[in-house]
């Protein structure tokens, strides 16, 4: 959308111009070394209140507990829940709608968010599927979440 | 437990550790872009620029002249009743030398943001603008100034309508009576 | 008033810092966590829990508030973000307090929070839209430029100088360096100070507190449990919070009157009638150093005008007859929006306890008030805490 120049007393257009540089954080540090270097995901766990968190958490949301010792989980799990999205951020429509997956991975006891992979008939995706993570090659990993690269139908190809 | 030492954490970072790659980031710039209806008092306020001049709003109940004007006074809670045109002149209220601008550049020669009292309204009642062709050294509070206004092909409806107050030469007597409560 | 009586009894903080490796989630964790250990709680025993944040700008977080509740001990639980610009971290500790008072919950925790380094190119940059957006902005302005006046305005209507101002950021960088969280601890001196490089006349660059990252957290309890976890409760014995309008030119910036305001609204519920004798230590909002002096008047704790005065016959040093910002201040430990303002009230917690270490003040300190401020030129909060339990 571009700005209109302000020619009406009416209205007056403008920006609220922000730029934001986040860290991982001292959770993030594990969760992102570990994928970069070892292409593997890892999770947190408390056991007394019977958590495994993944992406990996600096604390226990339920007791508070500082959970410091990376776990590492199996990148495959089951699809919690799915969808097709067919606009994009800014309302436009998109030529091939998005897929998205809500996957439990084995051993965890959270949902991560990524894209669902190499399908684009939703008639074919069920709920309770199994699913694999795609993990692109070392040489492209830089430490972000897109090292992996969506999760994948186990049994397609 | 008191401040001691071992209970105080956190992992204070260098520039140098963004630098080397230590650290794991995400940049993000949203795009946060707006059009905002002026209202009715703040939209004539903008036409009244366009056209070179100032214009407030005024209270009959606490009987204050009003700018920038507003549809309800926020004292009494009540709608305002009046326009009224107020001077371009006034004074300074308090300045400042700034020699940092909004995108944290030095600046060699300083910007000079005051709050200017106008003429014709309440006491006390000032806008936030820029002083200007005034020796840095020579600003005062107290001090008497004028609006230089851009030339009206030039002016688009906008508080920068006016580019900047500039001193009024041998001004240092009183401000001008209040504006008559005139509506257009 | 029919109120129930509410002590604090744990406090927790973290370092405060230009930049944290810290998510702002885990902030606000290992502040919170401190807490309650220092009361000897867990967070299954917090019944509510109060977070205070300011503007999303600048964790960059749309929604901050919900984004930090679980590191706030807000899972599960009845939770509500709070917000009056700086004035954000003592107002957090009214509205926790008000939760406990009011006979809904028997404990509350209380946590601010900020990440200011995440905003680039500087944190500044995220106050642009402080100012109004059509009869303002146009001018490009930026934050050290509302200080710059409002300062300008007090020294002008008093006839203060720069070196009396000076004087704050000498005594506060002085007392920081007892802080075991600050940021910019140090031994300067007033040439000091007005050698630093002028930003925006008359504001020179170490009369201002530098942008931070950090949280500070309280845990809040009824009078009844406050007997069964602590000897040494200090009680909340008044709360006060006042805002004036954003037409910040239509008034006389010289004097904060709506510090007055919240101030007589913490008084009038404490039973204090003549604050200069009966407040025993001063915890002012002092984002920039004129800003001291300013609240000190507006606190009712110097007449209009004489707080420069007063500062310099060492009436506010940490040995002297009224301590002010005994804790470093923003000027000394940091500046992380509303984390500061909770800073103080922790501050207020460790020196009534005598747990203040280096900082700590002599004589036995039974009463204080900490104080914040923000918005534009807006906000008063007020906090006056005691050893006293409130009659």
């Amino acid at each position: 959308m571009k700005t209109p120049k302000n020619t009406d007393t009416r209205a007056w257009p403008g920006e609220i111009p922000l730029e934001s540089l986040y860290t991982a954080g001292l959770a993030g540090q594990m969760f992102f070394s570990a994928l970069q270097e070892r292409g593997e995901i890892v999770g947190t766990r408390c056991d007394p209140c019977k958590q495994v968190y993944v992406p990996a958490r600096a604390f226990c949301e339920r007791c508070f507990a500082e959970l410091a010792n990376p776990v590492t989980v199996k990148p495959e799990g089951m699809l919690v829940s799915f969808t097709f999205c067919a606009y994009d951020r800014d309302q436009q429509p998109l030529a091939t709608p998005q897929a998205l997956a809500l996957v439990r991975l084995d051993g965890a006891t959270t949902v991560m968010l990524h894209y669902l992979l190499k399908v684009s008939d939703p008639a074919k995706v069920r709920i309770g599927a199994r699913v694999r993570a795609v993990i692109k090659p070392k040489a492209k990993r830089t430490g972000s979440i897109l090292d992996i690269e969506g999760f994948a139908l186990m049994g397609s190809a | 437990m008191s401040g001691k030492p071992e209970t105080v954490r956190g992992t204070p970072l260098e520039t140098a550790d963004f630098k080397k790659g230590k650290v794991f980031t995400v940049s993000y710039v949203p795009k946060l872009e707006y059009n905002w209806d002026t209202g009715v008092a703040v939209g004539r306020y903008l036409e009244e620029l366009k056209n070179g001049r100032l214009i407030a709003r005024v209270c009959h109940r606490c009987q204050r002249v009003m700018i920038p004007p507003r549809m309800f006074c926020e004292r009494c809670f009540r709608p305002t009743d009046d326009w009224a045109y107020v001077q371009d002149t006034g004074t300074v209220n308090t300045f400042s030398l700034c020699y940092v601008s909004w995108d944290v550049r030095r600046l060699k020669q300083p910007e000079i943001p005051a709050v200017i009292e106008i003429d014709g309204a309440a006491p006390g009642m000032g806008i936030m603008h820029k002083l200007g062709k005034v020796n840095p050294k020579q600003v005062r509070v107290g001090m008497r100034v004028r609006a230089v206004w851009k030339p009206a092909a030039q002016r688009t409806g906008s508080i920068t309508d006016i580019l900047y107050f500039e001193p009024i030469k041998g001004g240092a007597g009183k401000p001008a009576k209040p504006a008559a409560k005139r509506k257009k | 008033m029919g109120m129930r009586r509410v002590a604090v009894v744990g406090a927790g903080i973290t370092k405060f810092m230009r930049r944290a490796l810290e998510t702002p989630k885990e902030l606000a964790w290992l502040a919170s966590k401190a807490a309650l250990d220092s009361a000897g709680m867990s967070l299954d025993q917090i019944q509510g829990v109060v977070h205070g944040t300011a503007p999303d700008a600048f964790d960059g977080l749309h929604m901050k508030g919900e984004y930090l509740s679980d590191g706030s001990g807000g899972w599960k639980k009845p939770y509500l973000r709070c917000y009056v610009g700086g004035g954000t971290g003592v107002y957090a500790i009214a509205q926790g307090w008000f939760h406990v008072a009011s006979g809904l919950f028997d404990t509350a925790l209380v946590v601010c929070e900020e990440k200011m380094s995440t905003c680039l190119p500087h944190p500044q940059a995220a106050f642009l839209t402080i100012f109004d957006n059509i009869t303002e902005q146009p001018l490009k302005p930026n934050l050290l430029w509302i200080f710059a006046l409002e300062q300008n305005r007090y020294m002008a209507r008093h006839g203060i100088t720069v070196e009396e101002i000076a004087r704050v950021s000498v005594k506060n960088k002085h007392n920081a360096l007892g802080h075991p969280s600050a940021q910019l601890g140090a031994e300067l001196t007033v040439k000091d100070v007005l050698a630093s490089e002028i930003m925006a006349w008359p504001v020179h660059r170490l009369m201002v507190s530098p942008t931070s990252d950090g949280a500070a957290a309280v845990v809040l309890v009824a009078e009844d449990v406050a007997k069964t976890l602590t000897d040494q409760p200090i009680w909340v014995q008044g709360v006060g919070w006042c805002l004036d309008s954003t037409y910040w030119t239509n008034r006389d910036l010289y004097y904060p009157e709506y510090v007055e305001k919240a101030a007589w609204m913490a008084y009038k519920m404490a039973g204090i009638r003549e604050p200069r004798k009966e407040i025993n230590i001063a915890e002012p909002y002092d984002p920039f150093a004129y800003k001291e002096l300013h609240h000190l008047e507006g606190l009712q704790l110097a007449p209009k005008g004489q707080a420069p005065k007063l500062l310099a016959d060492g009436v506010f040093d940490r040995d002297g007859d009224l301590p002010v910002c005994p804790s470093g201040g923003l000027l000394g430990v940091g500046n992380p929006i509303a984390a500061a303002g909770t800073m103080k009230i922790c501050e207020l917690f460790w020196q009534l306890r005598g747990e203040a270490g280096a900082r700590q003040v002599p004589g036995k300190p039974r009463r204080g008030v900490a104080q914040a401020w923000g918005d534009l030129m807006q906000v008063g909060t007020v906090v006056v805490m005691g050893t006293e339990q409130p009659a």
